[in-house]
């Protein structure tokens, strides 16, 4: 049993369509939990006030809006390689939940900015990166819509995708040389000891893993709205020809 | 390749070229901005570089659909892809011909309109420097755009959604540059970086041109 036997849209189909559910339970238990946990069961941070609450969207979102233009790359590149189409409308799928992202942690970050550091928008290089970013998932959606025949269009989007990670590396990297920042350091990371308080940072993982789960589920969805519109024009292809 | 070039420049020259087009487009801009923030000297004169590299940005974006779309329309495109010339190579030297035609007349003019900008005359040395550095760059990528976009009926706004942020880090680099310079500052990181980015481009870049240029003509 190999992971490419789901490159088959049927197969796809009929094995996405039973873990869906799981999934979309999932995130909605997890993020309810930890949302209800972090808003009102945490205390306010001595400094922040209750404006430390964002973070249970913030860095859900930041996390799922980088990893989404990283797991459309890896799409990209199995489309290009082994010429799946569930891979390419997978990349197709994830784009607009990763556009949505971005705009909920930009939008997070300015509520949370503006009594913070008393100002909604700061050219910072991680606001600017993700400004960037944002652009950069603006163009992708944009070039799939544009075209018509939907295998030229992965292929263009596809190479989009790879060439555009390197130009977004390249930006985050420009942007930080451009202005130092305001914002601070990353708050979780796997290797460092972290710096935030247990417990702000319990409820936390529970709502990342709720937005991890969300984000699987959605892009599921997504694919499978794409391949039954590719299987209905198809079809509506067969009836008038 | 030498034909090439020959043949596309000679056609870049001629009336409806629009050679005079994006040199036009780039006074408009740089004469617009005093209308915009005010006739203040000392105000312009610093905001001056930005100005001079997002004018010559914009400029060159403008011109960049009429690479590849008079020869798409007329088929030659085709004919070049099955020339025995590898279609990376014809790539290049329409990034060359592009740079020729759009990115160094915007070079030669940014010192005429850093006056118009009350920029001072030891200013212009490092506008042009990093205008001349970073020019190629931005043809190079305006290619792959050019490419990504040939086969669409309006892709003009949609070419510069694509390209925009792809300039991110050459403008960045450039007009930091030519900030630098100008301050009198270390100019040793900015510089390098903006040369290896023009450098990686024109390297790399035709390879994803010409791929995307194949997949538009299939």
């Amino acid at each position: 049993m190999s992971l490419w036997e789901y490159a088959n849209p049927v197969k796809f189909l009929s094995f996405s369509g039973k873990i869906v559910p799981w999934f979309a339970a999932g995130a909605a238990f997890f993020i309810a939990v930890g949302l209800y946990w972090g808003y009102f069961l945490t205390p306010d941070d001595y400094k922040q006030g209750s404006t430390v609450k964002i973070i249970y969207l913030h860095v859900p979102a930041a996390l799922i809006a980088i990893n989404a233009w990283f797991m459309m790359l890896v799409a990209s590149l199995i489309w290009l390689i082994r010429r799946h189409h569930v891979s390419a409308l997978a990349a197709k799928a994830a784009a607009p939940i990763g556009i949505v992202m971005t705009l909920i942690t930009l939008i997070t970050g300015a509520l949370w900015g503006q009594p913070m550091w008393g100002t909604w928008w700061a050219w910072d290089p991680r606001l600017t990166s993700f400004l960037i970013l944002f652009l950069f998932y603006l163009g992708y959606v944009a070039l799939w819509a544009a075209i018509d025949n939907p295998d030229t269009a992965a292929d263009l989007t596809s190479v989009l995708c790879m060439v555009g990670s390197v130009f977004a590396v390249l930006s985050r990297y420009a942007v930080l040389f451009w202005n130092q920042g305001l914002h601070q350091g990353a708050s979780l990371s796997l290797d460092k000891e972290k710096n935030v308080a247990d417990v702000f940072y319990q409820p936390l993982l529970m709502s990342i893993t709720g937005f991890v789960l969300l984000f699987v589920a959605l892009v599921l969805i997504g694919t499978r709205t794409e391949i039954r519109i590719r299987r209905a024009s198809a079809l509506l292809a067969r009836e008038r020809g | 390749m030498n034909a090439l070039l020959l043949r596309d420049m000679r056609l870049a020259m001629r009336a409806g070229g629009g050679l005079g087009l994006s040199l036009a487009f780039f006074l408009i801009v740089v004469v617009l901005v005093p209308f915009g923030v005010g006739p203040e000297m000392g105000l312009l004169s610093k905001i001056a570089p930005g100005i001079l590299w997002v004018g010559a940005l914009l400029a060159c974006l403008l011109s960049l659909d009429r690479i590849f779309a008079l020869d798409f329309e007329d088929g030659t495109l085709d004919l070049l892809a099955t020339a025995p010339l590898p279609l990376e190579a014809v790539v290049s030297v329409k990034s060359l011909v592009h740079w020729i035609t759009t990115g160094l007349p915007l070079v030669l003019a940014a010192p005429v309109l850093g006056v118009l900008l009350g920029l001072q005359s030891d200013a212009f040395y490092w506008i042009v420097l990093s205008l001349l550095l970073g020019t190629p760059a931005l043809s190079v990528i305006g290619t792959f755009g050019a490419a990504l976009t040939v086969g669409l009926k309006r892709g003009g706004l949609l070419l510069s959604l694509l390209v925009l942020p792809l300039y991110v880090p050459t403008l960045i680099f450039g007009a930091e540059l030519a900030r630098r310079g100008i301050a009198g500052m270390d100019v040793g990181t900015p510089m390098s970086l903006l040369l290896g980015i023009t450098f990686a481009s024109i390297a790399l870049l035709p390879f994803a041109s010409a791929a995307v240029l194949k997949i538009n003509l299939r």
